[in-house]
Formats: structure tokens, sequence, C-alpha cells
């Protein structure tokens, strides 16, 4: 059995990590990747010593971090179940099962799906949920962004080097961005906004070449090959039992990262820590990782 | 016999860095093809694979979707 066990490896799990080490703990990280979406994230500007950094180069400078040290590391791992018994945590991934006496959750969020027709056919056929990995692949093509948010702005500034045109499909009366985003976003020739727009379906053939949808009453067709989701993110925590979440099922904890079960910790973007930035996320990790050690001094 | 590596890649793109970071740790020589700056080179990847996810890895003629570190594994005999 571990002292503690780590569920992600993106700023919150990977800073968890690094404290977990240098408080001399045994413990093993599980994750689907290393960085999270930190790996996803386009141009980095506000990570204190680096006044500019792109998102992949922070994860690797994450993963080179805690590289040095001799980390058990399962990655690839998918966890299904976290269950709270009466002397341990049990983890249960798709490979196997593990066991502890504390555990953090730092498993962050993923995209949010459209749940349209036509969305799972279409993933990686024209349709991602990563305009900084798949953007370059759709030169001089006519694209929708789906969501009028700040994602949806940012994946909309970073393709207007490469793309033709850009429809923002919006289901909001309008833009909700910040005020400079949606300034620049307005002002370029190259981009229609669409408000108070909803999805209806996605067609095509090998690749996607339409996209229906509908404006108030009004339906219609756009030809268009490709379709970047940018609609809000959702917390990875369906596998945790027993623990509370708030109304948008973010894991509630208190100031010292504590969730309503005993010995499981919760870190970053999963919880419901105000604000999502990867440098808060990291600090979380921190605290977590030092609460856990707290009470695992209580209860060793 | 050392097998012919390729791999597609952008610059941007996370889980393209990680795997030509796991094919230099294993001393595997391979040639990255960026396609954000070369459109045919893309349009080559699009049709091989029939997806437009990066990165795709060939060896050998065989194509690998995404870092799958298992797969690459196999077909490469590391």
């Amino acid at each position: 059995m571990y002292d503690l066990i780590i569920i992600g490896a993106g700023p919150a799990g990977i800073t968890a990590s690094v404290y977990a080490v240098r408080k001399g703990l045994d413990f093993l990280v599980i994750s689907e990747d290393i960085g999270g979406q930190t790996a996803l994230s386009g141009d980095v500007a506000n990570y204190t010593g680096y006044q500019f950094i792109s998102g992949p180069e922070l994860a690797a400078k994450f993963e080179e971090h805690i590289s040095q040290y001799n980390i058990s590391l399962k990655e690839g791992e998918t966890v299904t179940q976290t269950k709270k018994t009466a002397d341990c945590i049990e983890v249960t991934t798709n490979k196997g099962s593990y066991s502890a006496k504390s555990l953090i959750i730092a498993s962050g969020k993923r995209s949010r799906q459209l749940n349209v027709p036509g969305e799972k056919e279409f993933k990686n056929r024209g349709l991602t949920y990563c305009a900084t990995c798949d953007g370059p692949l759709f030169k001089a093509k006519d694209v929708v962004v789906i969501g009028g948010g700040n994602s949806g702005l940012d994946a909309t500034m970073g393709l207007l080097k490469i793309v033709n045109k850009i429809y923002i499909v919006n289901n909001a009366p309008q833009l909700t961005g910040d005020k400079i985003l949606i300034e620049k976003v307005e002002a370029n020739s190259k981009v229609t906004i669409l408000n108070s727009t909803q999805v209806l379906e996605i067609k095509g053939e090998t690749f996607l070449n339409e996209i229906k949808i509908k404006t108030e009453a009004k339906e219609q067709t756009l030809a268009v090959e490709g379709i970047f989701v940018e609609i809000g993110l959702i917390p990875n925590c369906e596998f945790a039992l027993g623990i509370d979440k708030n109304q948008i099922n973010e894991i509630k904890i208190d100031p010292e990262n504590r969730t309503n079960l005993e010995g499981v910790f919760a870190a970053g973007d999963v919880t419901d820590v105000i604000e999502k930035q990867i440098i808060i996320a990291a600090g979380e990790g921190a605290k977590a990782a030092l609460s856990a050690f707290k009470y695992l001094s209580r209860v060793l | 016999m050392s097998k012919k590596v390729k791999i597609y890649s952008t610059p941007s793109c996370s889980f393209c860095h990680r795997a030509k970071d796991y094919l230099k740790a294993n001393n595997i020589d391979f040639e990255d093809v960026d396609v954000s700056l070369d459109t045919q080179k893309a349009e080559e990847m699009v049709k091989a694979s029939g997806q437009m996810g990066v990165p795709v890895i060939d060896i050998d003629g065989q194509l690998i979707v995404g870092f799958d570190k298992e797969k690459i594994k196999a077909l490469l005999g590391i």
C-alpha cells in the first residue's frame, strides 16, 4: 500500500509530486498524459519566471522537473473508480488496481462535447477539440469555431493566420469573452459571427464538409472543412465515489484542499477553487501535497 | 536492420514533442515532417491515415495515429 496516490499529471499533479518527493512519501502517480491542459494551451504569458512560453514547452519543463526524481508513474492509464474503504483508498484503472492511505485527485478538466449527430464520426476527420494542435492542417480552408467565449475567441485568433474564412457559431446572443479579444475578432474581415445559433448536425463523407445550424428559427447549412469545438470544459471526476461536488460537478474542497472524504484531497481545475489558471493549479497541488503529508503524519 | 521511421507533426502539438522525445530516448533515427510548413506533406498524411490529427507515425509503411507508446514499442521491437 502506498502512502499516497496522485491522479493526474498536469500542473497540480506534477507540483503535488514534487512536494511529495521532498516530504519523502512513498507514492504513485497515475495519469492519462503529462502536462494536462497546459500541453494543449497556446501561449502562456502569466506563469512566474517565464515572460513568455508556449503551453507545450511549459508542459515539457514540468516533465523535465519530475523526471529528475525516481517517481513511480503510470502514464496512459485511465482511472475508472476511486473508493474510500474503512482502512484505505482503492484506485481502479483500466489496467490494474492500487491502494493507498491518502489520495490527491488532480485530474483536471476536458473539453465539453456538442452532443450532436456527426460529432463522433468526424472527430479528427475535420472536427477537433484542439485548435492549437490541429489548426495548421486547415491552411486556406473555410472553418467554423463553435463557442463565443474566451477559448473560442483564442482559437479564432490563432486560426486567422492559417485559414481562409471563419464562422463563429455562438449560442449566446453576443460574444462573451474579453473585450480586447472581441474587438479584434469583430474587426477582422475573415470572420463572420453568428450569435444565438445552435449546431444541429455535422455531415460529410470521409471528412466533414458541412454543418447544419439554426439561428433562432432559421436553419442553414455552411460548407466548411474544419470545425473547432470550444464550448468550455467539464471536470474529470466521474470516477470518484462518494465525493461532494458543486452544481457544475467540481469537487468541493476546503482551504486545505480536503474533500468530504477523510484522506482524500483534490487540487486544480477539477475542484471548485476560484479561478482556473496554470499557476493556481500548481499552487493548489503544492497545498494538497502538504495537507496530505500533515494528514499522513497523524494517521501513520 | 533498422526500420524507416517518419513522424508527421506540428510545432504546437504536445504529443508530437513527446513522441519525438520518446524516439530520441530510444536512439531511433526518424524523419520529422512539419505539416504546418508543407501543405503537400499534410495532404499526404491525411490521405494515408484517413484522418487529420497529429502526430502520425509511419514505421516502414505501418501508420500509428497519436502517441501510442505500446504500438510504437511493438512495431519497433523495443
